[in-house]
């Protein structure tokens, strides 16, 4: 009985290694995702483009699509770009939101880095941005036909991502949309 | 730390309906983590998503939301990481379980250290006792030879039995 006992620490401690070694792993900048499943939550927000304009999820026309939130203060933005253009003449159907941001500056930004974008919506207080659970730019969603968030990825969407988070769901979200 | 959180969260000049309203205000946004800082919480946070989310819990308490209701709603959109003091459900309880397990634990190693630590003295004593009574009736040099043989043999026999 006793001779068991002495091994209780180091079992204790491989236990608390391996717990440890397995949080290494982990990003705590990655917050759990609240609403995949769930539908896109309601919005009535004026276009980027046209102030007069109110958009909502009608929008979406029941296509499968990624909504990208973006703005000009965002630095990564700026990096996650040129992949956004590449996946729009792929014809990924890509909606924008800009986040609160300024709309002439965001206007000039896609005038000069090309527009990949189906329609923007103008988010200048952030309302759409908590009720999606925004804490940061750029984060993309992709939305099924039914308007249900499948995925969501926080952070900059690059070719390795796109090829491994996304591509395969969304194209079977395409294959079942048909 | 607290006392900076609150100054720091009432240099911002926030306007209340109901006077009430703010006592409760203070508390949520205390007990609120801001999403993007991780080890901060609303009322510390500088953070622009966190003066965003501090006008929103404004905003539903003016909607007349109660402090449950507010944090159903922004944990429906930030998740549990949101609030500071986790809900009991399938992923936390080994959480909110682990200071009573780790007490019972502890109580457990003390319980079973301080049997161990007395049996040793419990035997001297009977041997101080034999002493005594070998002593007393004048067996000398002999008796504690005795008494020692009879220690040696139960310290034997306990080994084996441990064992």
């Amino acid at each position: 009985m006793t001779r068991v006992a002495l091994f209780v620490p180091l079992l204790l401690f491989v236990v608390l290694s391996i717990v440890l070694l397995l949080g290494l792993d982990k990003n705590p900048q990655e917050l759990p995702s609240a609403l995949i499943g769930d539908p896109f939550p309601e919005f009535f927000l004026p276009a980027l483009d046209d102030s007069q304009r109110v958009v909502s999820r009608e929008d979406f026309k029941g296509q499968v699509l990624l909504v990208n939130v973006w703005a000009t203060w965002c630095f990564a933005c700026r990096i996650e770009h040129p992949m956004l253009n590449k996946l729009a003449e792929q014809g990924v159907v890509i909606v924008g939101l800009n986040y609160k941001d300024q709309r002439a500056e965001a206007n000039v930004w896609l005038d000069k880095r090309g527009n990949p974008y189906q329609f923007n919506i103008f988010d200048a207080e952030g309302s759409l941005g908590i009720d999606l659970g925004v804490y940061g730019a750029p984060e993309t969603y992709l939305v099924d036909a039914q308007g249900y968030i499948q995925h969501r990825r926080v952070g900059v969407v690059d070719e390795a991502i796109w090829d491994e988070e996304f591509k395969p769901l969304y194209e079977q979200l395409i294959g079942e949309s048909r | 730390m607290l006392l900076s959180s609150q100054l720091l969260a009432s240099s911002e000049i926030v306007e209340f309906s109901d006077e009430s309203l703010r006592g409760r205000y203070q508390q949520l946004i205390q007990e609120l983590r801001c999403p993007k800082c991780q080890n901060q919480n609303l009322a510390d946070s500088n953070a622009p998503i966190s003066q965003d989310l501090r006008a929103q819990v404004q905003s539903l308490l003016e909607e007349g939301m109660s402090d449950r209701q507010i944090k159903d709603y922004l944990k429906a959109r930030y998740s549990d990481f949101i609030l500071y003091r986790p809900e009991v459900n399938k992923t936390t309880w080994l959480l909110w379980a682990a200071p009573v397990l780790f007490m019972f634990i502890g109580a457990w190693v003390a319980f079973s250290l301080y049997r161990q630590k007395n049996r040793p003295k419990g035997m001297v004593n009977t041997n101080a006792e034999a002493l005594a009574e070998t002593e007393s009736k004048g067996y000398g040099d002999t008796a504690i030879a005795m008494t020692d043989q009879r220690r040696l043999e139960q310290l034997l026999t306990d080994g084996e039995e441990q064992q």
